[in-house]
């Protein structure tokens, strides 16, 4: 159950202002893919469209066609809701339910869409925990709040919650930004193993964990400050880091070009 | 290869590290120097009496601690003594209302303190009588404020969610315009409008044709003057909410009223309660709206919405300016009741609130 997800001449404004342009590409199901590129050059502009997150902030709209498995998600019909389940999103900055306990955040998604059994939720809280690797660490103190955690465990706490609803999609902004070595291994095993159920879409800056834990890899970039940011090269992870076909790329991912 | 020559320093003793400092006890003994010579002063010369000798003795005060400082350890650590002492006496100052407000409070309100306070009304109690009691008013109190609370915390929150969460241009600047304008109604104004649409307009079709004084019409009154209180603070509240939560729900795909429900009313909850009281404790004090819409009265009216109301502000007024020797204290004692009233409403909200949540 994973997902093929096709953008085609995709264009993101912020009001007046074009964050991306044309960006038209393919993420085959059950892999990871990972955006890269400077700061400011529309990578999570990208992501959160892919969800309808981007629709959110005020004056924020999307042209141009995102489907999955052939469904078009900026259809009229289409219910935001639904498409979100679908495709679920971890941020950069862990973000948990600050009047929550762990337990309560894990089903959070499950409970506020109107599931009520407690064995349901008992089940489903300990699976996603243990799809997290955050299961042993947390098992006896459920009732705790899930702000007491440590920045790594709150981040795998937010991935635990994002994969209890069971998406087919899980988009990861910058997952590990915040987080120390280790708890970023702990999150790049994790992507490892959520591999095989879910289609994973990764912004990040780590270049190493971008060439560490994806399959395809997709590299953004600006002209200048104000242009909108567009699709340089789109291809095999191992491709774009040994013998990329633009040049740009190669500038960038050998740090001659920041 | 030159060297330079620096001395041998002993470990645990650099020089450059450490600084004369004035002995502990130097601050007391200037202070008490201090209130020595202002008291010398003013006795001496005979002007002024106890608090001019405060007022002097801080001054002396920060001048000596400043002048000792800057002599022994320097003009950085002097200015910053003289400051802190400063700020400690400006934050005693603004205390000292308070302290003096409950001392006065409680030394002339326990007298009354009784079980018949509690448990009588001021129906048929005459002006020799030392007895009597303000039952009628904290029923009144209660029932109001009560009242105006039901109406105004959904709406007022309802408001407040409107214009952070819901709210796009001109409607909301408008909104919030009006809740400004509301907030700086004063309350005889708001009890003068009531009782010109309500007591005078609607209540004759509802009271065969008469108009009457009511409990609910105060009550209407106090939701003019709580609702604007409620909307500023429930507003703020809701904006300290980080974006990011709302994200966080919304990509579970919970949709929007079930996120601000769950997720962003909770989160707010003790902030929103705070408010809430703020509101409650103002509209509890209030005297001029009871007075001129629920006409206040001396029996026990446990109908809100027939025939006068007293409530514990407006007995408290009633009593303070009534001729009887006993009045003095019934005044005193009710004025006790209702800060004891919003103290205990307070801590019981604050602590409903806290219910269900962690320590923070």
């Amino acid at each position: 159950m994973a997902t093929r997800i096709e953008a085609t001449n995709v264009t993101a404004y912020y009001g007046s202002f074009k964050a991306i342009e044309n960006i038209t590409l393919t993420v085959e199901p059950k892999t990871v893919t990972a955006l890269i590129g400077p700061s400011g050059c529309g990578k999570s502009t990208f992501l959160r469209s892919i969800n309808r997150m981007h629709e959110v902030v005020p004056g924020a709209r999307v042209d141009g066609r995102l489907t999955i498995d052939g469904q078009d998600i900026y259809a009229r019909d289409v219910d935001v809701t639904a498409v979100r389940r679908m495709i679920g999103m971890v941020f950069q900055r862990p973000n948990p339910f600050p009047t929550m306990s762990i337990f309560e955040n894990v089903v959070a998604g499950l409970r506020l869409n109107g599931v009520r059994r407690r064995s349901v939720l008992e089940e489903a809280a300990e699976r996603a925990l243990r799809a997290a690797n955050l299961w042993d660490e947390v098992k006896d103190r459920l009732g705790k709040p899930g702000a007491g955690l440590s920045g790594g465990q709150q981040q795998r706490l937010c991935i635990a919650r994002t994969i209890a609803v069971e998406p087919q999609v899980v988009l990861m902004d910058e997952p590990c930004s915040a987080l120390d070595p280790i708890s970023t291994l702990a999150i790049e095993d994790l992507m490892f193993r959520l591999k095989d159920r879910y289609t994973i879409i990764i912004v990040t800056h780590n270049m190493q964990q971008a060439a560490r834990v994806s399959d395809r890899t997709a590299f953004f970039s600006i002209e200048r400050t104000g242009e909108p940011g567009r699709l340089v090269e789109y291809d095999d992870t191992q491709k774009i880091f040994s013998n990329p076909r633009e040049k740009r790329t190669e500038d960038y991912i050998t740090g001659r070009f920041g | 290869m030159t060297v330079t020559s620096t001395p041998p320093v002993a470990p645990g003793r650099n020089p450059q590290l450490r600084a004369r400092r004035l002995p502990v006890v130097a601050p007391v003994g200037i202070a008490v120097a201090a209130v020595a010579v202002a008291a010398v002063l003013v006795h001496g010369t005979g002007i002024g009496g106890a608090a001019l000798v405060v007022a002097l003795a801080v001054l002396l005060h920060l001048v000596g601690l400043y002048a000792a400082s800057s002599a022994v350890e320097g003009r950085r650590r002097a200015r910053d003594r003289t400051w802190s002492a400063l700020i400690h006496s400006a934050s005693v100052l603004a205390l000292l209302p308070l302290a003096s407000v409950v001392w006065t409070l409680v030394s002339n309100g326990l007298d009354r303190m009784d079980r018949n306070f509690f448990l009588t009304s001021m129906n048929n109690i005459g002006a020799r009588d030392p007895h009597g009691g303000a039952y009628h008013a904290i029923v009144g109190t209660l029932e109001q404020v009560g009242i105006a609370t039901l109406i105004t915390v959904p709406v007022g929150i309802a408001c407040a969610i409107y214009v952070v969460e819901y709210g796009r241009g001109g409607l909301t600047q408008l909104i919030r315009f009006f809740v400004d304008v509301m907030t700086g109604i004063p309350s005889i104004v708001a009890g003068l409008f009531v009782l010109a649409f309500w007591i005078l307009i609607v209540s004759p079709y509802l009271n065969d044709g008469r108009p009457g004084y009511s409990g609910f019409a105060a009550s209407l009154a106090l939701s003019v003057l709580m609702l604007p209180t409620i909307v500023r603070s429930t507003e703020e509240m809701l904006r300290l909410v980080p974006a990011s939560l709302r994200e966080g729900a919304y990509a579970l795909g919970v949709a929007r009223w079930k996120t601000i429900l769950r997720i962003v009313l909770p989160t707010a909850a003790p902030g929103i309660v705070t408010g809430v009281m703020l509101a409650v404790a103002r509209a509890a004090g209030e005297t001029a709206p009871v007075l001129l819409v629920a006409g206040g009265g001396a029996a026990i009216n446990l109908n809100p919405f027939e025939n006068n109301q007293s409530s514990l502000a407006l007995f408290v007024y009633q009593q303070a300016g009534d001729a009887s020797r006993y009045a003095p204290a019934r005044a005193w004692a009710a004025a006790l009741t209702l800060v004891a009233l919003v103290l205990v409403l307070t801590i019981t909200a604050k602590l409903l609130a806290r219910r269900n949540r962690f320590g923070r």
